[in-house]
C-alpha cells in the first residue's frame, strides 16, 4: 500500500506540469489533494504496519543482467519516515498556498521531490534507492533557482554541488560492494549478508557515511545547509531541513552501518582518543552540535538562525547513529522525525507566516516591529515551537535528544557533557531570536508611534492556521506518547543493529 | 491506588482552566479565581486522605514509555501535599491581588494558571521524564509573566532568570540520564531504594567508574540555581523585583519551594552519601547564603529588593537545614532526633516562607497601587495614622518573617535550629547572625515605612477596603493558626520525616 504514496506523488507531479498555466486555483487544489492522499495513505501504512517486521511490498527483477530489483519494501523506521514526508508534503503545500508565480510547475518541482524522497525511504535495493536519491536532487535545485530568494542561484548550485559529489561517493561504494559481495546483486538485504572483508569495510563505511553525512549536515560539510535554507522558498526550506535532510541519515543508518557494520570497529591503534571511525564521526558530530548552535547565536538573519539550528540538531541525529547502542540509534530515528516537524514549523513561522508579511527577516527590523503584539498568531506559534526545538519536555525533541543522550553515556561519557554545553547554546539562541523579533525591548516609544496606528498585517489565513495545528499536534502527540513511533522504530533498529536486517 | 485519581485532576484542572481563562478575556479573573478555589479545597482533600504513616499515597501507576522506563507515576506525602496547599494558596493569593491587570489579562490569567499546574505536577510526579517535564514547563509561564507585564528592566530580568535555570536543569537533566543508565529506571521510589542499599553506587561504578560524586553535583546544581544558594542566586533580585507583584508571589511563595523539594524528594535520597561528603562546604555555602542574604537585604532601598533578598535568606535556613542533616549518625538516638526536629523545621519553614513572602508581596503591591509605583523605603513615612488597618496587617505579616513566636515564621526556624544545633554548631551559630539582622532589616522597615511622621503627600494614603480586608484576613488568620497550633500541619508532616529517615542512607 506505502508503495502508492512513490506513485501519487510523480503522477500529481506529471499532471501539474502538464497544466494550463494560469490556473493558481486548480493547481493548489490538485496539490493538495495529493499531499493529503499521501499522508493518508502514509497515516495507513504505519497503522497496518504496526507490529510487523520488514514488510516486502513488491521485488520484482527490473535489470537481470546485473541483478537489479525494483524492491520495495518498509520496516519500522521506513514507515515513520514515510509518515514525516506525508506530513511534512502536507504541511508544504499548505504553507505554499500564496505562491503566484508558475503555481502549477512549483507544485510539479515539489511532487517530483516528494516521490524522490518517499522513494528513498521505501527502496531496499541499492541501486533503487540511488535513482531515487538522484531523483530528489534535481527539483531541489529549480525550487531553489526559480522561487527562491537571497542568493538564490548560488545557493541553488552550492546545493546541488555538494549533493552530487555526496552521491558520486556512494555510487562508488554501491559500485565496489557489487563487485566485492559476488552476489550479483544490489538488493540491500543480499547486501547486507554479503560479509564484506573488513579491509573493505574500513574503506567503504567512511566514504558513504560521508557521502550521505554531506545531506545530513555533517560538519564540516554542511555549509550548503545555511545558505540553502535561506535562499529556498518556504515549502522547499521546510522540506530541505525536514527531509531531505532526514534523507542523509537515513543513508547513514540504512547504507553505511547497515552494510558496512565492521567499518565501525576499532583501527587498533588511536590518537588522543579517537580510535576508530566510529570516534571520529562522533566528534564531527559533537563539533556539529557546538559548532551549529554558536553560529546560529550570532546570526543577524531570522532565518539563518534556524538554518543553523537545523546543522545542530542534526548533529544529534548523527550522534545517536554512531553511538550504535539500541536507545542512541532509536533517539536518532525519532529525532529524524522530530527536527522534521520542528524545523518545518520554525521555517513556516519565519519564511511564510513572518517574512511575507514584514518583509525583512532581519533582527534589528524586526526588533522594532511590535511582532508581539501585532501577530500574536506567529508570536505564540514561534513560542511553541522554539520551546519544542530547544528540546523542553512534554515536546518530541526532548524524547529523541533524550534518547541519544543516552545512547552517548553508554558509548563515551564526554560526549553527553560537549552534547550538554549544545543544548544549553540552544536554549540560548532560540531564546535571543524569539525575544528580538516578538518581545522586544527597543520598541519606539509610545510618542514615536505613527499617528494613523500600526498598519494592519495581512490576517493569518486558513492554510496558515491549518498546517500550523496539523505540526503542532505532531510534536505533541510524539512528545506526550512517543509509544507511539518507538514501538515502531525499536524492533525495526534491534533488527539492523544485529545485522543482516533480518 | 485510588479509584479517583485527584492528583491527575488537580493538575488537569488548571490546565481546563487556563484554556477558558484565556477565551472569556473580560471574566477572565473569576473564571482563575474558581479554578483557585477548587484546587485548593482538592488540596485540602488530598491532605485529608493522606497514609498515617508518612509513606507516599494516592499513588497513580500506569505505563507511559515502556522503552525508557518511564511511567506515569504520581503520589504525595505528607511534603507533597504540603507542597500542594502551598501551590494553591499561594496561587489564589495571587489571583486576587493581580486585580489590575489592563493588558491582556485573558493571558495573563492563563499564564498564572500553567504555572499553578507547573507546581502541581513537579510536587506529585515520581518519575524522573514526567517530573522533568513539569519542572522545565513552569519556566516558560513564569518567563513571560515577567517579560510581558514586568518592571522596566524586566527584558534582562526575565532572560537571565531563564538562562540560569536552564543551565542548572541541563546539569540535573545529564546527570539523571546517567543514573537511568546505570540502573534502567527513572522512578524516584525504586531508585531511592536502591540508593539505600547501596545497588545504585555499585552500578554507576561499574557502569560509568567513580562518578557519582560528578552525578551528585550535576544534581545539586540544578536545585542550587532554583532555591537559590549563594552563590547561584543572582538571577533572584532582579527576576523578583521586576516581575509584577503577583508573580513575584508566586516565584517566590511556589517556584522557589520546587528547588527545595527537589533535595529533598531527590537529592538526598539518592545522592545521601555524596552529600554528606561534601557536607562541609555546602553547610559552608547555605551559612554565606543566610548571612549575605541578611546583608544584602539591609543595604536596599527598594521594598521589592529588600525582600527578595530576605527571601533568600528565609530559603538558607532551609537549605541549612537540608544539608546539616546529611550525616551518618551511626544509629545515634540523639542525632536521629535532631535529624527529625531539622527536617520537620525545614518543611514546615518551605509552608511558613511561601505563606509570609506571599503575603509581603501582596502588601507591597497595594503600596505600590496606592503610591502611583512608588516602593522605596525611604518614600513613605507615618502610614500607621492615614491606614492602620493597613499598617497592623502588613506589620503581622512583617512579623511573622521576623520569625516573632506566637505567628507562623517562628516555628519552623525554631525547629531548624532545634536540629542543626547539635549537628553543625559552628553552622548554626554563624546563622543566628543572619536572624538578627534580619531583624533589624524588618524593623527598620516598620520604622521607616509605618512611623514616623507623615508626609503631606501620604496624608490621604487609603486604609485597606473591604475587599482587600476580606482576602487578606484569612491569610493573617491562617499565620496566627500555624503559629498557636503548629500540630495541625505537624501531625502529617512528622510521620513522613520519620519515614524519610528511616529510608534514606547517608
Amino acid at each position: 500500500m506505502l508503495a502508492w504514496t512513490i506513485y501519487i506523488s510523480f503522477a500529481g507531479a506529471l499532471v501539474l506540469a502538464v497544466l494550463p498555466k494560469g490556473n493558481a486555483t486548480l493547481a493548489r487544489a490538485i496539490a493538495l489533494v495529493i499531499a493529503a492522499a499521501g499522508f493518508l495513505i502514509a497515516i495507513a501504512g504505519f497503522a497496518a504496519g504496526a507490529g510487523q517486521g520488514r514488510v516486502t511490498i513488491i521485488d520484482v527483477p527490473w535489470v537481470p543482467a546485473m541483478g537489479i530489483h525494483y524492491t520495495l519494501a518498509a520496516d519500522g523506521i521506513s514507515r515513520v519516515l514515510v509518515l514525516l514526508t506525508g506530513l511534512a508534503a502536507l504541511a508544504g503545500v499548505l504553507f505554499s498556498w500564496n505562491i503566484n508565480l508558475r503555481t502549477n510547475e512549483f507544485f510539479a518541482f515539489f511532487f517530483a521531490l516528494i516521490g524522490g524522497v518517499y522513494g528513498v525511504f521505501l527502496s531496499f535495493d541499492l541501486f533503487l534507492l540511488f535513482v531515487f536519491y538522484e531523483i530528489a536532487i534535481v527539483p531541489k535545485y529549480f525550487l531553489i533557482a526559480i522561487w527562491g530568494s537571497t542568493r538564490r542561484e548560488y545557493a541553488a548550485m552550492k546545493l546541488a554541488l555538494y549533493s552530487f559529489v555526496g552521491s558520486a561517493m556512494v555510487l562508488i561504494v554501491l559500485l565496489a560492494a557489487y563487485a566485492t559481495s559476488g552476489s550479483h546483486s544490489t538488493g540491500l538485504v543480499n547486501l547486507a549478508n554479503a560479509d564484506f572483508p573488513i579491509g573493505f569495510q574500513m574503506w567503504a563505511f567512511p566514504v558513504t557515511f560521508i557521502g550521505f553525512g554531506i545531506l545530513a549536515g555533517l560538519w564540516p560539510f554542511h555549509t550548503w545547509a545555511p545558505t540553502g535554507h535561506v535562499a529556498a522558498p518556504t515549502a522547499a526550506s521546510m522540506l530541505l531541513a525536514g527531509v531531505v535532510m532526514k534523507l542523509g541519515a537515513y543513508g547513514c543508518l540504512r547504507v553505511a552501518i547497515g552494510l558496512f557494520p565492521h567499518g565501525l570497529d576499532q583501527w587498533g591503534w588511536s590518537f588522543w582518543g579517537i580510535g576508530s571511525w566510529r570516534d571520529v564521526f562522533a566528534l564531527l558530530a559533537v563539533i556539529g552540535i557546538v559548532y551549529g548552535a554558536l553560529v546560529a547565536l550570532a546570526q543577524t538573519d531570522f532565518k539563518f538562525v534556524i538554518g543553523y539550528s537545523s546543522v545542530s540538531h542534526m548533529g544529534f541525529v548523527l550522534l545517536g547513529l554512531v553511538t550504535l547502542t539500541q536507545v542512541g540509534v532509536d533517539g536518532a530515528v525519532l529525532q529524524m522525525f522530530s527536527h522534521g516537524v520542528i524545523a518545518g514549523l520554525l521555517f513556516a513561522i519565519v519564511g511564510r507566516i513572518v517574512y511575507d508579511r514584514t518583509h525583512t527577516r532581519q533582527l534589528a527590523e524586526l526588533e522594532t516591529m511590535y511582532l508581539g503584539r501585532r501577530m500574536p498568531f506567529a508570536a505564540w506559534a514561534f513560542v511553541i515551537a522554539g520551546v519544542a526545538s530547544m528540546g523542553l519536555p512534554g515536546f518530541s525533541g526532548f524524547v529523541a535528544e533524550l534518547q541519544v543522550l543516552i545512547g552517548a553515556w553508554i558509548a563515551k561519557p564526554w560526549w553527553t557533557a560537549a552534547s550538554g554545553v549544545g543544548i544549553v547554546i540552544g536554549v540560548a539562541y532560540t531564546w535571543r531570536a524569539l525575544q528580538k523579533a516578538f518581545f522586544s525591548d527597543r520598541l519606539p516609544k509610545p510618542d514615536e508611534h505613527p499617528k494613523e496606528g500600526w498598519p494592519k498585517f495581512d490576517p493569518i489565513t486558513w492554510p496558515e492556521v491549518t498546517a500550523t495545528c496539523l505540526l503542532f499536534a505532531a510534536t505533541l502527540i510524539v512528545g506526550i506518547y512517543p509509544s507511539i513511533l518507538l514501538n515502531s522504530i525499536e524492533p525495526a533498529v534491534k533488527a539492523l543493529l544485529a545485522g543482516g536486517m533480518q | 491506588m485510588n479509584s479517583l485519581p485527584l492528583l491527575t485532576i488537580i493538575t488537569v484542572l488548571p490546565v481546563i482552566g487556563a484554556a477558558i481563562s484565556l477565551f472569556t478575556r473580560r471574566h477572565s479573573r473569576g473564571v482563575a479565581q474558581a479554578t483557585g478555589i477548587v484546587c485548593l479545597l482538592l488540596s485540602l482533600v488530598v491532605w485529608m486522605y493522606l497514609p498515617a504513616d508518612g509513606s507516599i499515597g494516592l499513588q497513580e501507576l500506569h505505563q507511559w514509555v515502556p522503552t525508557l522506563g518511564v511511567q506515569y507515576h504520581l503520589g504525595v506525602d505528607g511534603l507533597g501535599a504540603l507542597m500542594l496547599i502551598l501551590s494553591a494558596l499561594v496561587s489564589l493569593m495571587s489571583i486576587d491581588a493581580a486585580h489590575r491587570v489592563h493588558h491582556e489579562p485573558g493571558l495573563f490569567f492563563a499564564l498564572v494558571l500553567l504555572l499553578e499546574a507547573g507546581l502541581f505536577g513537579t510536587f506529585t510526579a515520581l518519575n524522573f521524564f514526567h517530573w522533568f517535564i513539569f519542572w522545565e514547563l513552569s519556566l516558560i509561564p513564569a518567563f513571560f509573566l515577567i517579560k510581558l507585564w514586568g518592571g522596566p528592566k524586566r527584558g534582562p530580568a526575565a532572560t537571565q532568570f531563564f538562562v540560569y535555570t536552564m543551565v542548572g536543569s541541563v546539569a540535573l537533566l545529564l546527570s539523571f540520564l546517567a543514573v537511568y543508565h546505570a540502573t534502567g529506571s527513572m522512578d524516584f521510589i525504586q531508585l531511592a531504594t536502591m540508593a539505600a542499599n547501596g545497588t545504585l553506587q555499585n552500578r554507576v561504578l561499574a557502569s560509568l567508574g567513580p562518578v557519582m560524586m560528578w552525578l551528585a553535583v550535576g544534581v545539586l546544581a540544578g536545585f542550587a540555581v532554583k532555591v537559590p544558594l549563594a552563590p547561584f542566586h543572582t538571577w533572584l533580585p532582579a527576576a523578583y523585583s521586576e516581575a509584577p507583584s503577583p508573580v513575584t508571589m508566586l516565584l517566590t511563595g511556589g517556584m522557589s519551594k520546587m528547588g527545595v523539594y527537589g533535595l529533598i524528594r531527590i537529592a538526598l535520597p539518592l545522592f545521601g552519601a555524596q552529600i554528606a561528603a561534601i557536607r562541609t562546604p555546602l553547610l559552608v555555602l547555605a551559612v554565606i547564603t543566610i548571612v549575605m542574604g541578611a546583608w544584602a537585604a539591609a543595604a536596599q532601598k527598594d521594598l521589592k529588593r529588600v525582600f527578595a533578598y530576605s527571601s533568600v535568606n528565609h530559603l538558607g535556613y532551609c537549605l541549612l537545614g537540608i544539608f546539616a542533616i546529611a550525616i551518618h549518625t551511626g544509629g545515634n538516638v540523639s542525632d536521629s532526633v535532631s535529624q527529625a526536629a531539622a527536617l520537620n523545621g525545614v518543611i514546615l519553614q518551605m509552608f511558613n516562607h511561601g505563606l509570609t513572602a506571599a503575603t509581603l508581596f501582596w502588601f507591597i503591591s497595594m503600596i505600590q497601587f496606592r503610591s502611583g509605583g512608588l516602593r522605596g523605603i525611604g518614600t513613605f513615612g507615618g502610614l500607621r495614622k492615614p491606614a492602620p488597618v493597613f499598617a497592623g496587617l502588613m506589620g503581622i505579616a512583617l512579623f511573622s518573617s521576623l520569625g516573632l513566636p506566637g505567628l507562623n515564621g517562628f516555628v519552623g526556624e525554631f525547629l531548624i535550629f532545634r536540629g542543626v544545633f547539635p549537628l553543625s554548631w559552628v553552622a548554626a551559630a554563624v546563622s543566628v547572625l543572619g536572624l538578627l539582622v534580619t531583624a533589624a532589616v524588618i524593623l527598620t522597615v516598620i520604622l521607616k515605612v509605618f512611623s514616623g511622621p507623615v508626609p503631606e503627600r501620604w496624608a490621604s494614603f487609603p486604609d485597606l477596603h473591604g475587599g482587600e480586608r476580606l482576602g487578606v484576613a484569612p491569610v493573617i488568620g491562617l499565620m496566627f493558626l500555624l503559629g498557636l497550633v503548629p500540630q495541625i500541619v505537624l501531625e502529617r508532616v512528622n510521620p513522613t520525616v520519620q519515614y524519610l529517615l528511616a529510608h534514606w542512607r547517608f
